[in-house]
């Protein structure tokens, strides 16, 4: 099964590792691997800061990127929901290209949506342990329906000890640019997340976007705690957390 | 209610520095986002529900203009009269042309938002006419200095306990209440001489029905029928063109939603359905019944992609579940509608270039259009409003030449590399030992709260090669 990855920009620039548990996750599940090189963003902080023009050169940039494989694999919700999702809005006035865009929106999966519900496997390359909460990202959760299979995952590992924090699908207060354009109610809002992350008494919180994870990240850091980890979950169940 | 929309970012600052009310607005979660959650388990289909309103309130808005006629024909059947306000002022001219002709010294209010909108008690007040507010969070904002809500249904959420026990003392020059029960029954006391001697009531519409020429009014505390039913002589509706529900029929799918998303009650304590004024076998009722049917903006809706916004029942779902208003309450927003549906509404409404800020104040998470009992893709329109303001370039320029530079870069594969590559680098190096920066040129906004993690130093694209160069090395 031939499987391209969409790296998404934040993993390919900031958290790299990520992108590499990734493959290490789908090749040992006998995936045949591909990351398409001339491969750059979604196009979603165009597309959000109502520049569709610009989304839509992007968007048919990955159209043309991913349209040979069998499936296209992307380890964010949000990211994965401006493809399948958004990319259909985008192309309303444009029939051919909304045709491919829902071609490719049938082949491409949100990564744990993937794992369980195409590749529906039963063990990973992992034997992470500890004590973790979930963070539900926004656009994985209402836009694309990942809500169990990330936990269906963690099961598999012995390990790991789950309590659900209170709100686990309440935004961070990430939102791509408004968490710069509205820092401070961004900040508000993550530091909620955070109070309720600590609430929990787990060592780290994982989940599946990146936009959350340097939101938490960077809130607990700077509220001094060293302590929580954040970690995505392909790091998790690849073993390299 | 003079637009402040403007002013959205200095003014959710002052909300956020306020402790009292960050602790007030507790209550949104705790109180309405439980409770409606509750609520929509005790109906069997609820999602199912949610999908019929959404029929029936496309049915009414897509042949508004045969509604509005039928519900007028049949209102004026009955005895009431209907009249129409292309705008704000024509609205409130027509309700102090009515009040002077009845000789109208008092008016008793039922709670609506359309009165804030056109402002209904300043223009009643500058003609002569007393307005009083019975909706009991209407009644404190009024004594407290014609004070606006910043909610649609819970107007003085952002208000606790002890400061509107001082307030009443204050204003009633009364001794100071420590007790729900008290404070209620005080204003009831001060309420009921203002029911006995008002010479007109007004309220809004949680719905009108065509097929009966009726309005459709829910209350919790049952002033609605103080107004309307009691002493006054005068009942005047005041509402939207959109409000308007074919039928009876329409009105039982909308009331099965509308209480459960707003309270999470299964029913509102009190749901009046007021056909006409009284008739002569009748024991009660007004002498003369009016409507008062305001477009200010709305016609310009039905038609565009915003339709979908004339949807809204007014239950205020939106923003008791909306991240952005639970941290900020509805006075940081600057006009009558608050929350997502209010950043639609504000734009559309009072023009895009003087609510700047309200289409992005939200993080698209999504949770408003999912508890929307009639599914208004809110952050759908709100990202719609931004194409919008793009187009007519009334964004900042410096947001149009980030954008710009970054979608070149974008769609040149290997230019954008390169810039990943030295990206990735430099705020590795300015991560330090600690891995995380604490200012960020450009990114103050960010690092005003929080540090951004330092990026790990390689790209992916970088590391992959190397790791596939390995292996075939190997």
């Amino acid at each position: 099964m031939r499987v391209a990855l969409f790296v998404t920009c934040l993993v390919d620039a900031v958290r790299p590792e990520i992108g590499l548990s990734v493959v290490k996750l789908l090749e040992a599940s006998g995936c045949e691997v591909v990351v398409p090189e001339s491969q750059t963003c979604c196009g979603q902080p165009a597309y959000n800061s109502g520049d569709s023009a610009a989304a839509r050169v992007l968007a048919e940039k990955v159209l043309r990127e991913f349209d040979s494989f069998d499936y296209v694999v992307i380890p964010s919700g949000s990211c994965g929901g401006q493809i399948k999702v958004h990319y259909l809005e985008l192309f309303r006035d444009h029939p051919d290209l909304k045709s491919r865009a829902e071609r490719l929106a049938g082949r491409m999966f949100e990564l744990t949506d993937f794992l369980v519900n195409v590749l529906k496997i039963s063990s990973v390359p992992s034997e992470f342990a500890g004590h973790i909460t979930y963070h539900d990202s926004c656009c994985g959760l209402r836009e694309l329906g990942v809500k169990r299979q990330p936990r269906a995952l963690l099961d598999l590992l012995p390990g790991v000890r789950i309590t659900e924090m209170s709100g686990c699908e309440q935004c961070c207060g990430f939102g791509g640019t408004f968490s710069i354009k509205f820092g401070d109610i961004s900040g508000a809002i993550v530091d909620e997340k955070c109070r309720n992350v600590n609430a929990t008494g787990a060592d780290a919180v994982v989940l599946g976007d990146l936009g959350c994870m340097l939101n938490i990240e960077g809130r607990l850091r700077r509220t001094g705690d060293m302590r929580t980890r954040v970690l995505h979950i392909a790091q998790v169940l690849a073993g390299d957390a | 209610m003079r637009t402040q929309s403007m002013h959205f970012k200095a003014r959710a600052g002052q909300k956020l520095a306020d402790a009292r009310l960050q602790n007030n607005l507790k209550k949104l979660s705790e109180k309405f986002v439980t409770a409606r959650a509750a609520a929509i388990t005790e109906i069997s289909d609820f999602e199912g529900t949610r999908s019929a309103a959404v029929e029936r309130r496309n049915r009414a808005l897509e042949q508004l203009d045969l509604w509005l006629e039928t519900f007028e024909r049949n209102a004026r059947a009955r005895g009431a009269h209907v009249l129409y306000a292309g705008t704000h002022e024509e609205a409130t001219r027509l309700i102090v042309d009515i009040a002077k002709k009845h000789n109208v010294r008092k008016v008793t209010k039922s709670k609506s938002m359309v009165s804030e909108e056109v402002q209904l008690n300043t223009a009643l007040s500058a003609a002569g006419v007393q307005p009083i507010e019975t909706d009991l969070g209407e009644y404190i904002l009024q004594i407290n200095d014609n004070e606006p809500p910043s909610h649609i249904i819970a107007p003085v959420i952002h208000k606790d306990k002890e400061e509107i026990s001082a307030l009443f003392a204050r204003a009633h020059a009364t001794e100071r209440k420590t007790e729900i029960t008290q404070l209620t029954r005080e204003a009831r006391e001060v309420l009921r001489g203002h029911f006995l001697s008002a010479d007109m009531g007004v309220t809004g519409a949680n719905f009108l029905i065509a097929e009966t020429g009726s309005v459709a009014i829910v209350t919790n505390e049952g002033n609605e029928g103080m107004c309307t039913i009691m002493p006054p002589k005068v009942h005047v509706v005041l509402t939207g063109i959109e409000k308007v529900l074919p039928t009876l029929e329409d009105l039982a799918t909308l009331m099965r939603l509308l209480p459960r998303s707003a309270t999470g009650q299964p029913i509102s304590n009190y749901l009046s359905i007021l056909t006409g004024p009284r008739r002569d076998d009748e024991p009660d009722g007004p002498e003369h019944m009016y409507y008062v049917l305001v477009d200010a903006g709305r016609t310009g809706l039905l038609g565009s992609e915003f339709q979908e916004m004339l949807r809204c029942i007014r239950c205020g779902a939106c923003m008791n579940h909306c991240p952005v208003y639970q941290k900020i309450g509805g006075h940081a927003y600057g006009w009558v509608y608050p929350g997502p549906m209010g950043s639609v509404l504000t734009p559309s409404y009072v023009g895009l270039e003087n609510a700047l800020d309200l289409p992005h104040a939200a993080t698209l998470c999504g949770q408003c259009s999912v508890v929307c009992p009639v599914k208004i893709p809110l952050p759908d329109l709100l990202r719609k409003l931004r194409e919008k303001q793009w187009e007519r370039h009334l964004r900042p320029w410096y947001e149009r030449v980030a954008v710009g530079v970054w979608a070149f870069a974008a769609t040149r594969p290997a230019i954008y590399a390169l810039g990943a590559r030295v990206a990735a680098r430099a705020l590795n190096w300015m991560g330090g030992s600690a891995g995380r920066i604490r200012h960020l040129p450009l990114g103050g906004g960010w690092t005003a709260t929080r540090d951004f993690p330092a990026p790990s130093g390689r790209t992916f694209r970088d590391l992959y090669r190397e790791r596939r160069s390995g292996q075939r090395a190997a």
